[in-house]
């Protein structure tokens, strides 16, 4: 009996446990990023124990990639020289670290993976309890395979019916997140069901466990199905939850929804498109581990196609992955992006954190696909950040303020 | 510990703490001088060793970077004090004894720059007027508090000492 969470602790395990139980369990695999890392090294090297598992332990360089300061690059000095150690090889500069672990198949169907970056939870659209720790936990696990969890109790999330035309999974996690508030599941298990979910592709369950962090929550998880054991490769398993207690059950008709954008400066301040509409825009960031993979190219392209960004609008796109790079080129999307005149970027977190290109000046507008409008996020604390769906930033993007597309397209 | 109150509002992110731009690094002291450099400038230069950090809601909320902890604990934070915490932000805290208390009220009836006293283990709030009572960290965290930090733990009990319901201390 239990939550997809509970389900899945308890099958690693081979004893049932609850929410609220402590527990203190194996993982599968620990990330970290380029950032985080060194100091998840640290705390390693001051325990002087070995490490616990090469082969299960993954860095990422993707906040900085490539490096822009001498900062930056000691920073990557320090983790290659930490891999060749260890003889880790699991060392990828091939974009987002939560697409590479996705691309790379490190998640799997009813695993554990603890990252160093909160948005770890972006896991949860394969099926696997995922979490984002800080680098001494991640360290601690360097050395000893293991951490202790808080089994979390859990929101369901019950999306009826179908996704509108030109609506998107960011817009159903945004107006959850309006619903439940920044920190409405803090310390829960998000679990993402219902029709809507179920009819989703691999791409869009990754966006909404994605965004469960932004609102407090522990994990996101959606059940796998056979749509994640096609992408997995891996047997089956299941994960049904059975006779499962909610601390609180939120029902969403999905077939009412509008565009949603999230409005400085917090991510639970949503309004309808209508309320925002031609909000001028200096810049248009199109990426991240929120939106960046290829379905979310596909949707700006077809946008975007033929078209010519507004000149005020300075129009940033960075695949999430390599792999997702490389398909966008075979679907001829970066030609379609360049001939618009935006701006392509190597795969990594771009503009989102404000640390390398794309930065932010001060009483500047912009509208990015990403997760987070905190001030200061993306640049100058004095400038404000709209979060919005793939197809809202192209069509935003053509028009140099936040559009509608459907209105682009009745307008054309 | 006695120190003056640096009073914050609701939903500081970890982005406020340590803006990403500033957080390239692990030398301790870079991390120190740029803690809450763009929320409240005057921070570094004025905050003294036993001082405390009292907020409302959702404090530490964002990313998991642990350098936001770090920069606090670095500037001789004597304890944060806030009515709620964004897990990562309370879970890293402990993991490196920086003292995090949870308390509904303190940051609507402090004022900044009110001098009190904390007490890390009981919870205990004192100024000259109040005394109120947080939550301090209990379980598995309590255990990390006692050891010192999640690091001082591993090293001298390790998992199997958490199992066992040893204290480390």
């Amino acid at each position: 009996m239990g939550t997809i969470t509970e389900e899945l602790f308890s099958r690693r395990l081979g004893r049932r446990v609850h929410a609220g139980d402590t527990v203190i369990a194996e993982v599968d695999v620990a990330m970290a990023h380029d950032v985080t890392g060194p100091l998840a090294i640290e705390a390693f090297r001051s325990l002087d124990l070995p490490l616990w598992d090469a082969s299960r332990i993954v860095f990422n360089f993707d906040h900085v990639m490539p490096a822009n300061t001498v900062a930056a690059a000691e920073l990557h000095r320090v983790i290659r020289e930490f891999c060749v150690e260890h003889r880790i090889t699991n060392l990828f500069a091939e974009g987002i670290c939560h697409q590479v672990m996705v691309d790379r198949r490190l998640a799997q169907p009813g695993g554990i993976v603890v990252g160093a970056d909160s948005h770890s939870t972006t896991y949860g659209g394969v099926g696997c309890f995922a979490t984002g720790l800080g680098s001494t936990d991640i360290g601690v696990v360097f050395a000893t395979g293991r951490t202790w969890f808080r089994i979390p109790e859990t929101v369901r999330i019950d999306v009826r019916g179908a996704l509108p035309a030109g609506v998107y999974a960011k817009d159903l996690a945004l107006h959850v997140i309006a619903q439940m508030g920044a920190d409405g599941a803090d310390y829960c298990a998000v679990e993402w069901g219902g029709e809507a979910v179920a009819a989703m592709t691999i791409d869009e369950r990754l966006t909404l466990c994605n965004l469960s962090t932004d609102f407090g929550a522990k994990t996101g998880i959606v059940e796998p199905d056979a749509v994640t054991f096609a992408h997995s490769g891996g047997e089956p398993i299941d994960l049904h939850p059975s006779h499962p207690e909610y601390v609180r059950t939120l029902v969403v008709d999905a077939g009412s929804l509008r565009p949603q954008v999230a409005v400085h400066p917090s991510i639970d301040n949503v309004h309808d498109i209508d309320d925002v509409s031609g909000t001028p825009l200096d810049e248009v960031f199109i990426g991240s581990c929120t939106n960046g993979r290829l379905s979310d190219l596909a949707v700006a392209a077809s946008i975007l196609s033929g078209r010519t960004v507004h000149p005020r609008t300075r129009t940033v796109i960075v695949p999430a992955s390599r792999g997702v790079y490389l398909e966008a080129l075979s679907a001829g999307y970066i030609e379609i992006f360049a001939r618009a005149g935006a701006l392509v970027l190597n795969p990594g977190c771009g503009p989102c954190l404000g640390r390398q290109h794309g930065v932010v000046g001060p009483g500047e507008r912009v509208l990015s696909t990403s997760n987070r409008n905190y001030p200061g996020r993306m640049g100058s604390p004095d400038a404000q950040i709209f979060l919005a769906s793939p197809a809202v930033a192209a069509a935003s993007a053509l028009a140099g303020a936040i559009t509608d597309p459907a209105a682009l397209e009745a307008a054309a | 510990m006695s120190g003056r109150v640096f009073l914050l509002g609701d939903g500081v992110s970890t982005d406020a703490i340590m803006p990403g731009r500033y957080n390239v690094t692990t030398d301790p002291d870079a991390l120190r001088r740029s803690c809450l450099i763009e929320a409240r400038p005057d921070f570094v230069e004025s905050v003294r060793p036993g001082d405390v950090i009292v907020a409302g809601r959702n404090f530490g909320c964002g990313s998991s970077r642990e350098h936001a902890p770090l920069s606090i604990k670095r500037n001789g934070v004597a304890a944060v004090i806030a009515e709620s915490f964004a897990r990562i932000f309370y879970r890293n805290a402990v993991n490196i004894g920086l003292p995090v208390i949870r308390c509904a009220e303190a940051h609507q009836v402090l004022r900044d720059g009110d001098q009190v006293s904390v007490d890390a283990i009981t919870g205990s709030i004192r100024s000259a007027t109040l005394t109120l009572q947080g939550e301090p960290p209990s379980g598995v965290a309590l255990r990390i508090i006692e050891a010192g930090s999640l690091v001082e733990l591993i090293k001298r009990g390790g998992w199997a000492a958490l199992e066992e319901g040893r204290r480390v201390s």
